[in-house]
């Protein structure tokens, strides 16, 4: 049977990559290999992931370069005998290929991406027209899981820590065409500063990037329209 | 920074003065090439500028747009390629803008009025 | 670590940006040189003379091309950024190419004029 060489990052921002040799099989996914080699070759190998099945985006690596879920990526598909594992990009490392994402997750944050509401428990249901432009603008951003593999996927990330990143933007533009929300301008205020939309300059590796083909560049795109028909006078961002 | 829409701001600017540029850009291209056919001497050169008055409008917008577009390009790639403080980006942003908006108007000045005087 | 950058936007991204440095590079040279009017009529005869050389006609062709690209990129932003997007390629990565091919076009038409 002949072997894979895989090449896996350990340690925490400091550190090395350790070769190990697994069989290749007929049917193996990024994340198989990784697994074979925690449960047959060393047990204090570090690793996240949750579903095994593309569902919930917690098995984000950087699979020879590329920010990946390794889940989904068949080792065939990457037509290489050897693969190299690292930790997602432009997160600190905490240990292997497992990252601190608390500031990815407090970007998402600071995007103004909290859900405001003006109705209650006691009111119908909001009616969400399916087929208005708003939502079909919404419909397009809106399956992003927050994985973290365009935040790693995008440059202008790791040159400007200000910047609030594709995936916090993307949410700030659902959540600016969802019609129920009512903090739009404190949604907008955020896209707009000194981290905001301006800093993107449409390199659409987050676009390249996205495993389930969301287009983040485009919703900032959004957002930088919106952003100049507020600053030109409109109140209602 | 005092504005919070400063970052904002700027990037408008940005695409405004590109905005502006893009037929100067094209005009300034299409100067080019008449050049190359042209006669090219001092003499030459200086009659053809000094005799058309648009010719100061179109080129001192065109250096004051490219003053700003130039720096706020610069102050970008200061920030994220070389990782120049804010601050410090937007001091010397202003110093080139000054200093594009002298030289280049007094490159127009030599070219359609500086030698009448 | 680069592999993620392989895509023809960040290409155009990159030729955007570094088409747009060599012109500010080279922009108070050319104001330096436009101001040598001020200084009469030979000056800026002694440099145009120095300009028929063939390394520095060489460097104006590179400007020529590198003024048109920038140009054409630019007028790629403006577009992803401010016109409708399409359902597919709202990247318009293949503006790269096309400005590449233009701005080797201008940059011909350049040299055409300076050979006749």
């Amino acid at each position: 049977m002949s072997h894979l060489t895989v090449r896996i990052w350990r340690g925490a921002d400091e550190g090395e990559f350790q070769d190990f040799s697994v069989p290749m099989r007929e049917n193996q996914t990024v994340l198989d290999v990784v697994s074979e080699v925690q449960r047959t070759q060393d047990q204090s190998l570090s690793y996240r992931f949750a579903c095994r099945v593309g569902v919930c985006g917690s098995c984000a690596m950087m699979v020879n370069g590329k920010p990946r879920w390794t889940c989904r990526t068949h080792i065939r598909s990457l037509k290489s005998s050897v693969v190299t594992i690292a930790p997602l990009r432009n997160m600190p490392r905490i240990k292997d290929l497992v990252t601190d994402m608390s500031g990815f997750i407090d970007k998402w944050g600071r995007a103004g991406n909290v859900f405001e509401s003006q109705r209650d428990r006691g009111d119908a249901p909001a009616l969400v027209d399916p087929s208005s432009p708003m939502r079909k603008v919404a419909d397009a951003a809106i399956e992003c899981i927050n994985c973290g593999v365009c935040h790693a996927a995008c440059d202008v990330v790791s040159w400007n820590d200000a910047y609030l990143g594709p995936a916090a933007l993307n949410r700030a533009w659902s959540l600016v065409n969802d019609e129920r929300h009512s903090g739009k301008k404190e949604t907008m205020m955020a896209a707009m500063g000194d981290g905001g939309c301006g800093n993107c300059h449409s390199q659409g590796n987050c676009m390249a990037a996205c495993p389930i083909g969301l287009s983040p560049t485009r919703s900032i795109a959004g957002l930088k329209k919106m952003s100049l028909m507020s600053l030109l006078g409109g109140s209602d961002a | 920074m005092p504005n919070p829409m400063f970052e904002m701001r700027l990037y408008l600017l940005q695409r405004l003065t590109a905005i502006l540029m893009l037929p100067m850009v094209i005009g300034h291209l299409a100067t080019i090439m008449y050049a190359t056919r042209s006669e090219l001497t001092a003499a030459s050169i200086l009659e053809r500028t000094q005799s058309s008055p648009w010719l100061v409008v179109f080129y001192t917008g065109f250096v004051i747009l490219v003053s700003i577009h130039a720096p706020l390009g610069l102050r970008k790639i200061m920030g994220e390629w070389l990782r120049v403080s804010p601050k410090l980006a937007n001091r010397i942003s202003v110093l080139l803008f000054l200093g594009f908006l002298g030289l280049g108007l007094r490159g127009v000045w030599a070219l359609t009025g500086g030698t009448m005087s | 670590m680069t592999e993620h950058r392989i895509n023809l936007s960040y290409l155009a991204f990159l030729m955007h940006r570094l088409s747009g440095l060599a012109l500010v590079c080279f922009l108070p040279f050319h104001f330096l040189v436009l101001g040598l009017g001020l200084e009469g009529e030979a000056a800026l005869d002694d440099m145009l003379v120095f300009t028929q050389q063939p390394l520095v006609k060489f460097g104006e062709w590179v400007l020529v091309v590198l003024f048109s690209l920038h140009l054409l990129l630019g007028l790629r932003v403006l577009v992803i950024e401010w016109a409708p997007w399409p359902q597919q390629g709202g990247l318009r990565s293949g503006w790269v190419v096309i400005a590449g091919l233009i701005a080797l076009a201008l940059g011909w038409l350049f040299l055409d004029g300076v050979m006749s």
